[in-house]
């Protein structure tokens, strides 16, 4: 049982990880498509967050009568890791605007379907 | 001075990319960018001679000593690399100006320039690195370049094929990271050396094998190594032809040296070849990609699309020699990827004035070519014969390694197939030929001036290198077997 | 207690995951991923990973459904139902994530203190750091010292970005984009109008901007002693422009921040972080070696930590700000 619980935390990672994963993957509509991958970074995120957390710890900042510390690198990894985040998605979006106005739609089955038509 | 060269190559082209953007007459754009890359290139060819001599070289950032802060390890694989990406750079750069003034959007040149300077900004600083999580941050400069610079083409199509690279290479990228997450869970520590010492305490855990496995799906992506080549034809074909050119001979290269770095100094040879068993694996993969990859480049109709297929079969070659897990399959790896890289960029390069003058790619359109451009012609034949691997030129060289390498083992039929790949390279070079020589020209064709000089000279730069390393083996396959020797020893 | 209020967040994640899923209404589906952010914040908070918390509730949760929206104004707010289920897509997510539960099970339990990544490295940032960098944010002085040349790549990616939604989406100055074959006539109110009329988002945004400009800076300088820093003052910097562009248009917006004053301080923030580095050359240190810059070393440090810190801010900012006024501008004929 305290195995469920000492992994909980990496299993709903694995879970969001694997939503994100199916979103990009499974669907059609390019913006989707890109909320899905931004939800499977995230959850990488959780899944190093938890790995920092120190029980019975606190935030890693000098503090009066604080004797423990979370582990401060997986933070200084993630906060990286958000603004490629962010920037991933800007790039993306900046895409999906450009291919809206060259083929007039964003869904990827219809964007294939005019690839065949003009080929 | 000395002491400090590592960091040019990465802080030089960093800086002058803001001063690109801020820049607004196109000459002065062109002219700093050519200016970086030419320096990037003479401080990685002065680092290869460094660690050639003297061993490798370790650079540690602001002091900080690993694995408390990040360090710079060059040794004998990775400075290869380097010369290799900054000599392409530095060639693509004298050639773009004329292709880009053609290719792309006028008032677009600074921030195109600014975003090929970090593209190259990303790629020398994943080599460099002797950090892990090092490596994914300038993997997604390198990324988050190389979809801005695939984008600008004419053809909207290349925006459909940035946004494909985009979401495989992220999907790829994150892998990668899920992959260091783990392996720093396990050992505490991101410091490629360091990794490799702990790594062998916790080599039986389960997470480390999902981490190997994770690491290896997420680097395949991002060389494109069959399955996951799907977004590299689409890419390649409809980006500008100077953007291919620089791309196809480096991106990919440096991906699989990611892929070597991990696999034989961190991980170690004994566990990828004995615990996982990557032979198995990766060979049956490459010689599946060598052959879907050759028979559908013959059955294209747009040159730049036939190429791009036959550099999925090329990698395929290269991740081959790798599988064999001996020193001269490694050697043949390595030769290889500097081989191709050389082969590529000067077929890319033609295919570029090809479009500069005839305003299209596709084979039909070049009916006739032959005699209306002859010395370009003349060129595509020559790059061909080096990538079907004729004697005397450098694809030979790659070949021959392999063929030695697959004998060694006793893998009779791997080495046949070698042979008929090379068979199949020889039929989509013939399509091209046949086109080129035994078709009239359309009788409306107008004569065809030859493209610039500044087109040219690189161009016939890297052929005359396709020839001389063919014959004067000492830096491609000379190094290559002392860099493989050092991977299979385990690196320091 | 905590380990209550951590396993409901997690479920409450996991449904909203699920929500994003289903959802066919894009709006709904951006608003959803805002919430997501949020909840993620709280998560990383409960955590102990303050800074970080900090960061995805203002990035995740503000610039990206920001951006999202801009594009959703763009395009279509709409996605189309799809009738049959992806076997493909199905079995490649069962099998990935099926790998990676096999992989947690060697892993070091949640919270142990014993695991090997508390042993190693991080010993000496939680011990060592406050004395030898004198900043009580151990976050800090590993993002910024430590660790500061990855930081200075992650600068050069947000730049990259810029770059990027630059070369996409600026308008040329001639008029007309080659690639453009039908203009989108929905944004054409949007984008052209803006909210003028409202009289109390008037009013109440001329309030707030200025604090949140304050607190931006606020955030900008405590980032040594709190959470915060660079990447956080810099998107409410940016969220501050958002918000006038928002309320009292682009034209206005642009008056008040040319795009090329903006452009010049995306170079510029890069150019500080890289040019700390080069003057701790100068000074006869290794690249980034603040305790070059000054004669005592923790003098140096400080003094490395508070340029590169700005030089961050300033370009965050001025990149969050142009890509918006990228996006926004897109919309314009």
């Amino acid at each position: 049982m305290s195995d469920f619980w000492g992994l909980y935390n990496y299993w709903i990672a694995i879970f969001l990880m694997m939503v994100g994963f199916y979103n990009v993957i499974a669907r059609g509509n390019l913006i989707k498509k890109l909320i899905g991958l931004n939800i499977f970074q995230t959850s990488v995120f959780l899944l190093y967050i938890s790995m920092g957390k120190v029980e019975g710890g606190s935030a890693p900042i000098v503090g009066a009568g604080i004797s423990s510390f979370s582990n401060p690198l997986p933070h200084v990894l993630i906060l990286t890791a958000i603004v490629v985040g962010v920037a991933t998605t800007s790039v993306g979006l900046a895409l999906v605007v450009r291919i809206k106005e060259a083929y007039g739609t964003i869904e990827e089955d219809e964007l294939i379907a005019q690839e065949s038509v003009t080929q | 001075m000395n002491s400090h060269l590592p960091i040019v190559p990465i802080i030089l082209p960093m800086v002058a990319a803001p001063l690109c953007m801020l820049l607004r007459r196109r000459t002065f754009v062109w002219g700093l960018a050519t200016a970086v890359t030419w320096v990037v290139f003479a401080a990685c060819a002065q680092l290869l001679l460094q660690v050639s001599t003297s061993g490798p070289i370790i650079y540690t950032m602001g002091g900080w000593n690993a694995p408390i802060g990040i360090e710079y390890r060059i040794d004998l694989v990775n400075a290869y690399i380097l010369l290799l990406v900054s000599a392409i750079a530095a060639l693509v750069m004298i050639y773009a100006p004329q292709s880009a003034a053609r290719e792309l959007p006028p008032d677009r040149h600074n921030l195109f320039c600014a975003a090929f300077l970090l593209c190259l900004t990303g790629l020398l600083g994943i080599t460099i690195t002797g950090d892990a999580f090092n490596v994914y941050v300038f993997l997604e400069i390198s990324s988050l370049a190389s979809y801005a610079i695939i984008s600008v083409g004419r053809d909207p199509r290349s925006l459909k094929a940035a946004y494909n690279y985009l979401i495989m290479g992220t999907i790829g990228a994150t892998f990668i990271l899920i992959a260091i997450g783990l392996m720093y869970m396990m050992t505490g520590t991101l410091n490629m050396a360091d990794l490799a010492q702990r790594l062998k305490e916790v080599h039986d855990t389960r997470t480390i094998h999902v981490a190997f496995a994770f690491l290896s799906v997420g680097l395949t992506l991002k060389l494109a190594l069959f399955p996951m080549h799907v977004w590299l034809p689409n890419a390649y074909t409809y980006a500008p032809s100077l953007v291919t050119a620089f791309v196809a001979a480096t991106s990919t290269k440096v991906s699989i040296y990611v892929f070597l770095r991990f696999v034989f100094t961190i991980f170690g040879a004994d566990y990828a070849f004995t615990t996982i068993h990557l032979n198995a694996i990766l060979v049956p993969l490459a010689l599946v990609g060598i052959f879907i990859a050759s028979t559908v480049a013959i059955y294209q109709t747009d040159l730049k699309r036939l190429l791009a297929y036959s550099s999925i079969a090329q990698i395929g070659y290269i991740m081959l020699g790798i599988g064999m897990g001996t020193v001269t399959g490694l050697t043949a790896g390595i030769a290889h990827i500097f081989n191709h890289a050389l082969i590529k960029c000067a077929l890319f390069m033609v295919v570029g004035c090809i479009v500069l003058r005839l305003d299209s790619s596709r084979l039909e359109d070049m009916a006739g070519i032959g005699r209306r451009m002859p010395a370009t012609s003349f060129a595509f034949v020559l790059g061909g014969l080096a990538l079907i691997g004729v004697p005397f030129t450098v694809g030979f060289i790659s070949k021959w390694y392999l063929l030695l390498g697959a004998l060694e083992r006793d893998w009779w039929p791997v080495a046949a197939l070698v042979l008929l790949s090379s068979l199949l390279a020889a039929v989509y070079i013939w399509r091209f030929v046949e086109v080129a020589y035994f078709r009239p020209a359309p009788d409306d064709a107008t004569p065809i001036s030859a493209p610039p000089l500044s087109m040219q000279i690189p161009l016939w730069l890297l052929l005359a290198a396709t020839l001389f390393f063919g014959v004067q083996t000492d830096l491609t396959a000379g190094i290559a077997q002392r860099a493989a020797l050092w991977l299979l020893a385990g690196g320091p | 207690m905590s380990n209550f209020v951590d396993i409901a967040l997690l479920a409450f994640l996991a449904l909203v995951a699920l929500a994003v899923t289903r959802t066919l209404n894009l709006f709904a589906t951006v608003a959803l991923t805002g919430i997501y952010s949020l909840l993620m914040a709280s998560i990383f908070t409960t955590l102990d990973a303050v800074d970080v918390a900090f960061t995805e509730a203002a990035v995740g949760a503000g610039i990206s459904t920001v951006l999202f929206l801009a594009t959703m104004a763009l395009t279509t707010s709409h996605e189309k139902p799809h009738h049959h289920h992806n076997w493909a897509a199905i079995m490649a997510t069962l099998i990935t994530g099926s790998a990676l539960v096999y992989g947690t099970l060697d892993m070091p339990h949640f919270g142990d203190p014993q695991a090997p990544i508390h042993q190693h490295v991080a010993p000496h940032y939680i011990e060592i750091s406050p004395n030898e960098i004198g900043v009580p944010n151990m976050v800090t002085s590993v993002l910024a010292t430590y660790r500061g040349y990855d930081t200075l790549g992650e600068t050069a990616v947000i730049f990259t970005a810029c770059m990027a939604v630059l070369l996409l989406l600026q308008r040329d100055r001639r008029g007309g984009n080659r690639n453009v074959m039908a203009v989108p006539d929905a944004d054409q109110r949007r984008g052209g109008q803006s909210m003028q009329h409202a009289m109390i988002l008037r009013v109440f945004s001329k309030f707030f901007i200025p604090l949140i400009f304050l607190f931006g800076l606020y955030v900008q300088f405590h980032g040594d002693y709190g959470p915060g820093g660079g990447f956080q003052a810099g998107v409410i910097f940016a969220s501050g422009f958002i918000l006038y562009t928002l309320v009292f248009g682009l034209e206005k917006a642009r008056q008040v921040i040319p795009p090329r004053t903006l452009q010049a301080l995306v170079a510029f923030g890069l150019l500080l972080y890289a040019g700390t580095g080069i003057a701790t050359l100068v000074m006869g240190g290794q690249f980034l070696e603040y305790k070059a810059l000054a004669h005592e070393a923790t003098h140096g440090e400080h003094l490395g930590i508070l340029f590169i810190e700005l030089g961050v801010g300033i370009t965050v900012a001025a990149v969050m700000t142009t890509i918006f006024f990228t996006f926004a501008g897109r919309g314009r004929s």
